[in-house]
C-alpha cells in the first residue's frame, strides 16, 4: 500500500485515478474500514496538502469551507456559526471532541452513509460542492452525490474540493437534530436538517427540509412551499409536514430502529427543527 | 472470630476507612502497567482461532492439511488435540461447570452450537499467515435448525442441542431429551394458602435480553511450553488458580507444570472466570514449542465469550391493604447459552430474598439455546429475578397508595428471617438502607416536567471461600503482601490498608501484589464479592501471626518472657519494668537473622461467614414522550458495605454497578437476525452507556457489620447492579402511566409501548 501527499488539485487527482486509490482526510472512517479489512486501499491519497482544501472563506459570494478542514475548526468559526448555527450544530455532532479533529465535511460527505449527520444540514442550507478532477472543477449541488449507501456519483479521479454555501439573507434560520439512543458516540437512527426564511411579517418565504437515516440516500421533503410559503407555520400545516415527512421514509428494519420508529422520529424531528429555525429566521 | 470482631470494632481505626491513594495508581495512569495483551517473548507466534459461522451445524470433516502447508503455519489445533471428558459438575464460585461441555466449549467436537463456536486454532509467524491459514481449513457442516428463545427452546418440537439431555430436578424424570437442563425451585410456606388472604394481587410477565459484562480490555494470553512439558502462562483472569486447574484437566498437565501469572486486569465482572484462549495457548504452544499469544477482538469478545442470561419470567405477590405481603411466587426460564448452568439457581434463591415473607415459592428453568455459554456477570440471575419481583412491588405500592419505601420496610428481612432459601439470615443492612434512602435528599426533591422517581432495592449473598495469602517483613522494616486473588476493583488497597492497622506502619510503607500460582496456596478466583472479605481475613490472620512472631523477636532481645510484651503503634513494648521500653518494627526486623531469620507469615484457610449485602437505589427519569428517550436526571445509591475499608473503592463499585445495570435497562441487548448472527459485535451498536448519559452517580454507604469479619467486612461488588433495572422501569412506568414489563427500555421500545399500550 503506497501513501501520497499531492501538493495540488491536479496531481491528487492523478493519483486518485489509480485503480483501488482512497482519498484520505481525517481518516475516521477510511481508517475504521482498513482496521476492519473492509477496504484494502492500492494507495491511499491524503489530500491535505491541495490548496484551498483546508480553508475557511467570506466573501460576498457566500462561505467556502475546504473539503478537509476538521470540525472542530469549523464549529470554532464564530461568523459561520452566527450564519448557518445549524450546520454547526450537525457537525459538532460527530463522534466526539477527538473525532472532531480529524473528521471532516468532505469525508462525511462521501462516506456515502445514509445517517451522515452533516449532510442533511448542508442540503438545508442550500449548499454546493465544487468537485475536482482531471478535466477541471464543476459545481454540484450536495443532494446529487450520493446515489446509495457507500456510493456517490465522484468519478475515477475526482475528489471534493470544498463547499459553497450562500450568504445567508436576513431572516433565516436553519436547524439540525439527530436521534440516537444514547447522548453521544452514536449513529443516528433520524437526522433532520431545515431552513427557513421570513420576511418582515414573519411569513415564510422559502423553505427546506432534508432527512437522513430514513432512506438509502438522504431526501429532500417535497409539497411544503403550497403549505408554508407566505404564512406563519400552524398546527395545521405542521401536522401536515409531520405526515409528508412520515410517508417520505423508506427506510430499512436493522438494528437501529424500528421502520415503524424511524418514521415516527421523522415527523418528531422534521416539526422539531421547523420550530428551532423558524425561531432563529424571525431573531435573524 | 466474633471476639476479634468486637476488639476492632472498639478500638479507634486510624487507616481502615480513610482514601488513601492506590498502590497500583501511577502504573494505571502512567500506562506502565501490563494488561493481557502486553506481553511478547522472544521467538512468539501468534495464535488465531476459526469460529463456526452457523448457529447450529454438525461437523462432519475438519480438513486442515492445505493450512499446514502453507510457510509461516507452526501449529494447527482442533478437538482432535483435547481429551474427552464424562458429564462431570464442579462448583466455580457461583457457578456450576461440567468439564465434558467446557471442552466443548473451548473446542467444539460434534457439532457448533452458536455463531463463533471455536472450531481449530492456528500459531503462525504473523497475524495475516495465521488468518490465510485459517482461510484453508476446509470443514464441512451439516447445518441445522436452531434455536435462540427460551419459549422456542422449551417446545416439544424444538431443535435439540444436546440429544442426551435430560431435565433435572423433575418428578417423574422425563423419558426423553429436552433442551431444559434443570428445574429448581426454592421456597417456604404455602403460597396458595398466602394468596387466598391477600387482598390484592398483581401477577406481570417479564422480558430480559442477553447482556455482556462489557470489560473493557478483551481476553488475552501468552504461553509458553517447553520441550519438558513446563508450562507459563500469562493471561488476564480474575482467577489464576482456576485458570491453572481447568487448563491442566483440558490439556493434561500436572497443576505444578503450569504457572499462571495474572495481568493487571482491564474489567472482568464474572467474565474473566472461566477459559476460552487459554488452553488453545498452551496446546499451540506445546504442539510448536514456542510461545504463543492470543487476543479476541471485540467482536470475538461478544459472539464467544461468556455473556449473561436472558430471560423469561413470571411475577405474583399478593398483599393485604396495609401492605404486608402474604405470598410471592415466580417462575424464572433463563438462557444458559449452548450449554447448561444459566445462574437461574441463584436467580431464584434472591429474587424474594430483601423481604420477611411466610409464603414464598421460585421456580427457575436452565435452558440451553444456540447463543455462547453463558458466564458470571456481577450477582449473576440476581439482577433479572429481582428486576421482575421489584417491579411488581412497585406496581403494588401505585395500586395499595402506599410510598414504595414504606411497603419495602413493612416487608423488609432482617436478622432472624428465614431467607426464602432456606437459612436464617445474621445482621443485614435491608431496613437501613431504606430508612438512609428515605430520609436521603434526593428522596424529597421536587421533579421536573415529564420526570417521575423509581426505587428498587437489591440482595446478593457473596461468599467466602478458599484463600491464601503471605506477609513478609523485609530487613528495613518495610513489608510485602502475597495476595491470590486478582485486583479488579482496588484491592491491593483494601489489603494493605487492613495490614497497615493490624501492624501500626504507615501504608506507603508495605507492597501488595498478586503471586502467582506457584507462589501460594489455592486461591479461588476474585468473584462473589470475595476478595476484600476472604482474602482481607487471611491478611489480617498473616499480619496478626507475623506480630506475633515480632513480639517473639522483641522478647528475645530484651531477654523477657513473651506475655512481657505488647503490640502498640507498630513498635513492640515492654509491659512492665521501670522505664517504658519499645522497639520499632524496623529495629526487630533488622536484627532478624541474629533472633531467628527473616520473619514472614502465611494465612491459608477455607473462608467462611459471608455476610449478605442489600441496597436501595433511587432514580429520576426524564421521559420524552414523542420520541420514547430517557434520560437519567439524578441517581442515587444507598448500601451496606458491612464496613467499607476504603470508601472510595466501595463507591466506585456502587457507582459502577450503578452504571451497568442502567446500561442493561436502558439500550443494552444482543440482537440476532434470524440465521442465529450477532448483528451488534461492537460498542456502536451494543450500547454500553457513555460518560454523557449520565449523572453523577450520588452514593451512600450503610455500615451494618459483618460479624464473621475482623471489620466487619460483607462484600459490595455484586449488589450495585441489582437495583437499576426495577428502579429504572418503575421511574419510566410512573412518568408514563404505563407498566413497564420488557428490558432494555429503548426509545424504539418506550415510543411503541406509549403508542399501542
Ligand atoms: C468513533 C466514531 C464516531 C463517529 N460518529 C459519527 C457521527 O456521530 N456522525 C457522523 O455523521 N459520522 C460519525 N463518524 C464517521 C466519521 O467520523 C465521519 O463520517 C467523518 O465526517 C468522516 O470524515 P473524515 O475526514 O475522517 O473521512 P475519511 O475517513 O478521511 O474519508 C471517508 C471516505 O470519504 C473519502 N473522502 C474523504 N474526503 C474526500 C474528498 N474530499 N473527496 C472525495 N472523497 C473523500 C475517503 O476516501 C473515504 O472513502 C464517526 C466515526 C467514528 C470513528
Amino acid at each position: 500500500m503506497d501513501y501520497v501527499t499531492p501538493t495540488t488539485a491536479m496531481e491528487a487527482s492523478k493519483a486518485l485515478a489509480q485503480d483501488g486509490a482512497f482519498a484520505l482526510a481525517g481518516g475516521t472512517d477510511l481508517l475504521v474500514k482498513l482496521k476492519t479489512k473492509f477496504v484494502s486501499p492500492s494507495v491511499i491519497v491524503d489530500i491535505k496538502q491541495v490548496p484551498k482544501i483546508m480553508s475557511i472563506e467570506n466573501s460576498t459570494d457566500g462561505w467556502w469551507i475546504g473539503a478537509a478542514v476538521p470540525c472542530a475548526e469549523i464549529s470554532e468559526h464564530e461568523s459561520l456559526r452566527q450564519d448557518w448555527p445549524g450546520l454547526v450544530e450537525s457537525l459538532s455532532l460527530i463522534g466526539s471532541t477527538q473525532i472532531q479533529g480529524r473528521a471532516t465535511l468532505g469525508g462525511n460527505l462521501c462516506n456515502a452513509s445514509p445517517a451522515a449527520d452533516s449532510v442533511p444540514a448542508l442540503i438545508a442550507a442550500y449548499g454546493t460542492c465544487i468537485i475536482s478532477g482531471q478535466s477541471g472543477d464543476r459545481e454540484e449541488p450536495i443532494e446529487n452525490i450520493v446515489t446509495s449507501p457507500g456510493v456517490t456519483v465522484l468519478e475515477k479521479g475526482e475528489f471534493i474540493l470544498g463547499f459553497k454555501l450562500p450568504k445567508p439573507e436576513s431572516g433565516t434560520g436553519d436547524a439540525y437534530l439527530r436521534l440516537i439512543p444514547r447522548s453521544e458516540m452514536d449513529i443516528a437512527i433520524v437526522g433532520a436538517g431545515t431552513s427557513v426564511s421570513v420576511d418582515k411579517d414573519k411569513k415564510i418565504t422559502s423553505i427546506r427540509v432534508a432527512l437522513g437515516a430514513i432512506a438509502p440516500t438522504q431526501i429532500i421533503l417535497d409539497g411544503l412551499e403550497d403549505l408554508f410559503i407566505g404564512k406563519e407555520p400552524n398546527e395545521n400545516s405542521i401536522n401536515k409536514l409531520i405526515s409528508i415527512a412520515e410517508s417520505a421514509c423508506r427506510p430499512i428494519k436493522d438494528k437501529r430502529g424500528t421502520v415503524e420508529y424511524r418514521t415516527k422520529i421523522a415527523g418528531v424531528l422534521a416539526k422539531r427543527t421547523l420550530t428551532i429555525a423558524y425561531k432563529r429566521a424571525i431573531n435573524h | 472470630m466474633n471476639d476479634m470482631t468486637q476488639t476492632n470494632l472498639e478500638r479507634a481505626l486510624k487507616i481502615v476507612g480513610s482514601r488513601p491513594a492506590r498502590p497500583d495508581g501511577v502504573d494505571k495512569v502512567t500506562g506502565r502497567a501490563l494488561f493481557g495483551a502486553d506481553k511478547s517473548l522472544p521467538n512468539m507466534l501468534v495464535g488465531r482461532v476459526l469460529r463456526s459461522p452457523y448457529a447450529h451445524a454438525k461437523i462432519i470433516s475438519i480438513d486442515t492439511s492445505k493450512a499446514e502447508k502453507l510457510e509461516g503455519v507452526k501449529a494447527i489445533i482442533t478437538s482432535a488435540d483435547f481429551e474427552d471428558f464424562p458429564s462431570e459438575f464442579v462448583p466455580n464460585g457461583e457457578m456450576v461447570v461440567n468439564m465434558k461441555d467446557i471442552t466443548r466449549n473451548v473446542m467444539a467436537r460434534e457439532k457448533v452450537l452458536y455463531v463463533g463456536h471455536t472450531l481449530a486454532a492456528v500459531a503462525a509467524t504473523d497475524e495475516d499467515v495465521a488468518e490465510k491459514a485459517l482461510a484453508l481449513i476446509d470443514v464441512k457442516y451439516d447445518v441445522l435448525p436452531h434455536v435462540l428463545e427460551v419459549e422456542d427452546a422449551e417446545k416439544s418440537d424444538a431443535p435439540l442441542l444436546h440429544d442426551d439431555m435430560i431435565t433435572i430436578g423433575v418428578e417423574p424424570m422425563p423419558t426423553s431429551a429436552s433442551n431444559v437442563a434443570k428445574r429448581v425451585e426454592f421456597g417456604l410456606g404455602d403460597v396458595e394458602k398466602g394468596f387466598s388472604e391477600a387482598d390484592l394481587i398483581v401477577e406481570r410477565e417479564f422480558t430480559t435480553q442477553q447482556v455482556h459484562q462489557g470489560y473493557i480490555e478483551p481476553h488475552a494470553c501468552l504461553a509458553s511450553v517447553s520441550e519438558d512439558g513446563q508450562a507459563e502462562l500469562w493471561c488476564t483472569t480474575q482467577g489464576p488458580f482456576v485458570v491453572r486447574n481447568f487448563c491442566s484437566k483440558l490439556l493434561g498437565f500436572n497443576a505444578a507444570q503450569i504457572r499462571v501469572t495474572a495481568s493487571e486486569i482491564g474489567g472482568g465482572f464474572g467474565g474473566k472466570t472461566v477459559v476460552y484462549l487459554e488452553p488453545l495457548a498452551l496446546a499451540l504452544s506445546r504442539k510448536s514449542c514456542r510461545p504463543v499469544k492470543m487476543e479476541m477482538n471485540r467482536a470475538e469478545v461478544f459472539t464467544s465469550s461468556g455473556p449473561t442470561s436472558g430471560a423469561k419470567i413470571w411475577v405474583k405477590i399478593g398483599v393485604k391493604n396495609n401492605g404486608k405481603i402474604t405470598a410471592g411466587d415466580c417462575v424464572l426460564k433463563y438462557q444458559a447459552g449452548a450449554f447448561q448452568g444459566a445462574p437461574v439457581g441463584p436467580g431464584a434463591m434472591c429474587a424474594f430474598a430483601p423481604y420477611d415473607l411466610k409464603n414464598v415459592r421460585a421456580v427457575g428453568f436452565d435452558i440451553v439455546v444456540n447463543r455462547p455459554k453463558v458466564a458470571a456477570y456481577r450477582a449473576p440471575g440476581g439482577p433479572i429475578s429481582e428486576y421482575g419481583v421489584e417491579s411488581v412491588i412497585d406496581e403494588i405500592a401505585m395500586k395499595i397508595g402506599m410510598d414504595p419505601i414504606d411497603l419495602r420496610l413493612k416487608n423488609a428481612a432482617k436478622e432472624g428471617t428465614v431467607a426464602p432459601y432456606g437459612p436464617k439470615l445474621g445482621p443485614i443492612g435491608m431496613i437501613e438502607t431504606l430508612e438512609a434512602a428515605k430520609s436521603h435528599p434526593h428522596y424529597s426533591a421536587p421533579l421536573g416536567a415529564n420526570q417521575a422517581r423509581g426505587v428498587a432495592s437489591g440482595f446478593w449473598f457473596n461468599i467466602g471461600g478458599e484463600t491464601s495469602s503471605s506477609i513478609t517483613i523485609n530487613e528495613d522494616g518495610t513489608v510485602g503482601l502475597t495476595l491470590g486473588t486478582p485486583d479488579i476493583g482496588g484491592s491491593r488497597a483494601s489489603m494493605a490498608m487492613m495490614a497497615s492497622e493490624e501492624l501500626g506502619v504507615p501504608m506507603e510503607l508495605i507492597k501488595p501484589i498478586i503471586g502467582d500460582t506457584n507462589s501460594l496456596g489455592f486461591n479461588f478466583l476474585t468473584g462473589g464479592s470475595r476478595a476484600t472479605f476472604s482474602t482481607g481475613t487471611t491478611v489480617v490472620e498473616s499480619t496478626r501471626e507475623a506480630i506475633e512472631e515480632l513480639k517473639k523477636r522483641a522478647a528475645l532481645l530484651w531477654e523477657v518472657s513473651l506475655d512481657q510484651v505488647e503490640w502498640v503503634d507498630g513498635h513492640a513494648r515492654l509491659i512492665s519494668g521501670n522505664e517504658p521500653k519499645t522497639m520499632s518494627l524496623a529495629q526487630i526486623a533488622k536484627q532478624a537473622g541474629k533472633t531467628g531469620g527473616p520473619i514472614m507469615a502465611n494465612c491459608s484457610m477455607n473462608v467462611t461467614g459471608a455476610g449478605p449485602s442489600l441496597g436501595t437505589h433511587i432514580v429520576d427519569v426524564e421521559v420524552d414522550e414523542e420520541t420514547g428517550q430517557v434520560s437519567i436526571v439524578r441517581y442515587t445509591a444507598i448500601q451496606d458495605a458491612g464496613k467499607a475499608i476504603h470508601p472510595a473503592y466501595v463507591e466506585g463499585q456502587m457507582q459502577g454497578g450503578a452504571v451497568q445495570g442502567i446500561g442493561w435497562a436502558l439500550n443494552e441487548e444482543y440482537i440476532y437476525n434470524d440465521k442465529g448472527e450477532l448483528e451488534n459485535t461492537g460498542f456502536l451498536d451494543y450500547r454500553i452507556p457513555v460518560c454523557s448519559d449520565v449523572p453523577m452517580i450520588d452514593t451512600v454507604i450503610v455500615e451494618v457489620p459483618n460479624p464473621n469479619h475482623p471489620y466487619g467486612v460483607r462484600g459490595v461488588g455484586e449488589t450495585p447492579i441489582i437495583p437499576p433495572l426495577a428502579a429504572i422501569s418503575n421511574a419510566v412506568s410512573r412518568a408514563t402511566n404505563k407498566r413497564f414489563d420488557e428490558l432494555p427500555l429503548s426509545p424504539p421500545k418506550v415510543l411503541a409501548k406509549l403508542m399501542h399500550g
